[in-house]
């Protein structure tokens, strides 16, 4: 089982993913440097995975560790430094339309109903009226948001507005769903009742899914592999492969291997967590 | 009465009692003498002039008169105002160059150099257009640009991250999402301008309801003065709601 770990085990950095097939995403050698008024920071150190097609794959890391900055990377929001992000083969430079990104911030256009968020992307591309409301209706109904096409964004929970987000992007049918931290302002109940929601869509549409999360038991109950990067700068630390039964909903969580997992990878992320936590402590005294 | 305060018209017919109270606590601080009459008249004679300043000053005409030059400084005000903050945003070295003097003429006291737009357009209602729009397009230019740079970063991403091109950009996510700022400028700005026309017309007594209150207070038509006055404030009402139409129009959801 090269590349992979199995809960317990201390396998050696690989990013090749499993299955058979190329890989879709290709995150090749990717390192991101800033100037700043200090000097040069690396927020981003030779990080390097795959996605394969149908796979779902968490990157996880403590806060400050550069996984935002590897989404907008990954999305064709920011250059890279070095290396490379490839989609099926071609070299990512600028937005792709194989990718459709969820951000991490409420992102909904609050002068649209549900319906036309929805059908945004689709009346940018050009598709006819008729066509992109009834497929806006359909990805609505996915998301579990029917009944509610014609309501603003401020008439909705956060977890529903993230559900338009969702909704936004699933239906321009994108190769690849980037989602950087999507249930990262919401309570834990809803967050899992969401993961429950992102897995039946992931399963029913075999949808190749990279998730950008600080949350080991979103990426745990979510993921096929979960990548842990180091804290900043971001380097990829290990590759933790989920052999939790599929399908799966949020009642994996009473499972023992559940928590075994979560134990493991706790086990990697609390060093790095620890240091950041130290780093922050220290700029904080420094005049 | 629960249900009477949770409903919608709760909120404007609050309002309107508000009025109406204190216009109340006036007519009675006038009565037993805690304001002088001399000064300040009692609001039930002041409605008790509307009729008369209606039919014998020729309020419907002068009433058009005004609210045609609050409509054409209001059109200049966002045909220039708006383009004009749209590219302060775009081009960083203009807006860096320029921002400075904008908010510099927003705050100077226009109204004083009325013999100079006198000498420049003469004496007709283009002048008091002109101050209208050179009063009230600064709020707008300022409001425009702080609407445009203050749109979230994230929603400029979605349009990033879906290639919306330079122009879909503006139109479907800068513009809409920039609309509530550049409405407050518009609302300023239309302040700004019928404080203008009004004093303008004021000043050069030409016609309006500013030449009105200028006579009625000449006349010493203390009632009259204020029911003209009544007669300004709803025009700006009257702009008010139209805005407020344009805007649910423009911006719906919010």
């Amino acid at each position: 089982m090269k590349g992979t770990a199995m809960a317990g085990d201390t396998p050696p950095i690989d990013a090749r993913g499993p299955g058979a097939g190329d890989p879709l995403l290709v995150v090749d050698d990717v390192s991101v440097r800033f100037d700043t008024p200090q000097g040069p920071v690396t927020a981003v150190d030779r990080m390097s995975f795959d996605v394969r097609p149908g796979e779902f794959i968490s990157v996880i890391g403590p806060s400050g560790c550069g996984k935002s900055t590897l989404f907008n990377v990954i999305g064709g929001l920011l250059d890279c430094s070095a290396g490379r992000v490839t989609v099926g083969g071609a070299t990512v430079r600028g937005p792709h339309p194989s990718i459709g990104m969820v951000f991490q911030e409420e992102s909904t256009f609050p002068w649209r109903t549900v319906i036309d968020n929805v059908a945004f992307p689709l009346e940018v591309r050009g598709v006819p009226k008729a066509e992109r409301l009834d497929r806006a209706r359909q990805t609505i109904a996915l998301v579990g948001l029917a009944g509610f096409e014609q309501r603003f964004p401020s008439e909705l929970s956060g977890g529903m507005r993230q559900r338009v987000s969702i909704a936004r992007t699933l239906v321009f049918q994108p190769g690849i769903l980037l989602m950087d931290e999507p249930f990262a302002a919401l309570d834990e109940q809803t967050r899992l009742l969401l993961g429950d929601k992102v897995l039946q869509i992931q399963q029913d549409l075999k949808q190749t899914t990279l998730l950008i999360t600080h949350s080991i038991t979103e990426a745990v109950q979510l993921s096929d592999r979960i990548v842990v990067m180091t804290y900043r700068p971001g380097k990829l630390k290990r590759i933790v492969r989920i052999e939790l039964p599929r399908p799966r909903t949020s009642d994996v969580v009473s499972s023992p291997a559940f928590g075994h997992y979560v134990a493991q990878i706790w086990g990697d992320l609390r060093e790095e967590a620890s240091r950041g936590m130290a780093e922050s402590e220290t700029a904080g005294r420094s005049p | 009465m629960t249900a009477l305060l949770r409903s919608r018209h709760a909120p404007p017919v609050v309002g309107f009692l508000s009025l109406v109270g204190l216009l109340a606590l006036v007519e009675v601080g006038i009565r037993v003498g805690l304001i002088n009459r001399f000064v300040v008249p009692p609001p039930s004679s002041v409605v008790a002039s509307l009729g008369r300043v209606v039919t014998e000053e020729g309020i419907p005409e002068r009433f058009s008169q005004t609210a045609f030059e609050a409509a054409g400084a209001a059109l200049l005000i966002t045909l220039v105002g708006v383009p004009a903050g749209v590219l302060l945003h775009r081009f960083t070295r203009l807006r860096l160059a320029v921002e400075g003097w904008v908010a510099a003429f927003a705050a100077a006291p226009l109204v004083l150099a009325y013999p100079l737009f006198l000498v420049i357009f003469g004496r007709s209602q283009f002048t008091i257009i002109m101050m209208g729009f050179a009063s009230g397009v600064a709020p707008v230019i300022l409001k425009t640009l702080e609407g445009l740079s203050g749109v979230r970063r994230v929603l400029v991403d979605v349009g990033r991250s879906l290639k919306l091109t330079p122009f879909q950009q503006f139109r479907m996510v800068l513009l809409p999402a920039a609309v509530p700022t550049i409405f407050v400028g518009l609302r300023l700005g239309l302040i700004f301008a019928l404080i203008n026309i009004v004093g303008l017309e004021f000043l050069i007594n030409f016609g309006g309801l500013g030449q009105l209150i200028n006579e009625l207070a000449e006349r010493y038509d203390l009632p009259g003065t204020y029911a003209a006055i009544v007669f300004v404030v709803l025009v700006s009402v009257v702009f008010f709601l139209l805005l407020q139409r344009i805007e649910q129009w423009l911006r719906p959801g919010s």
